[in-house]
């Protein structure tokens, strides 16, 4: 799970393999505050699979490389 | 997961922000007042349970996510402290968890050039930059050090 600059420097670091997931880094920033923002609540209490399969689908990431075990 | 062990996970969290560095075992069983034998059973059920990652051959936190434990190639900088990040996704994890700003150091995977990110007013400065997950999510346990 790497940031890049461009689209070329990833087909270049991907070198012939199979791409998984590209996003804007906007949308990894909202994804690591919906994924991380309450790591550290003394309330915490584990993640179930649909909670966490919540926060992925209300970020439009819903596809089949987006789902959970 | 019982409301013990995650008494142990949370005093584990504290210590790593609190210190900018992973705690040992000895560390939390102090600051948690239980026997170190009991603190590292804590933390092997909260390996087993992927609330906290240990290394494969030793007691030892390889990973409290987002925090890394060991040097990686994603540092970030927040509140004048600075911690690992066990990759991209986890570095604005970091700035997500402590709810604060932060300044992430990388490096493009690819080139080798300096990347720097800074998070302001809880956004990226540079809206250029691009994330790829390589491994899909079904799989991201299998090998979580890979993913």
């Amino acid at each position: 799970m790497n940031l890049f600059r461009s689209e070329e420097h990833i087909n270049r670091w991907l070198n012939g393999r199979a791409p998984g997931s590209t996003l804007s880094v906007e949308k990894l920033n909202a994804l690591a505050q919906a994924w991380w923002g309450s790591r550290l609540a003394p309330d915490w209490q584990p993640r179930s699979r649909a909670e966490g399969a919540a926060i992925l689908i209300s970020l439009g990431l819903a596809d089949s490389f987006w789902t959970l075990p | 997961m019982d409301a013990a062990d995650i008494a142990i996970r949370n005093t584990t969290y504290r210590l790593f922000v609190e210190n900018g560095s992973a705690p040992s075992a000895a560390d939390v069983a102090t600051a948690a007042g239980i026997a170190l034998a009991d603190a590292e059973a804590a933390w092997k059920r909260l390996h087993d349970a992927h609330a906290i990652v240990l290394q494969p051959d030793a007691v030892e936190l390889r990973m409290a996510n987002p925090f890394s434990a060991v040097p990686t190639a994603y540092r970030v900088h927040a509140g004048g402290r600075s911690w690992y990040a066990n990759c991209a996704w986890d570095a604005f994890g970091v700035c997500a968890a402590l709810h604060t700003d932060g300044h992430i150091d990388t490096t493009c995977p690819e080139c080798g050039e300096a990347i720097e990110c800074e998070v302001r007013d809880g956004q990226p400065v540079d809206k250029q930059l691009l994330f790829h997950c390589l491994v899909p999510a079904a799989q991201w346990w299998d090998d979580i050090v890979f993913t």
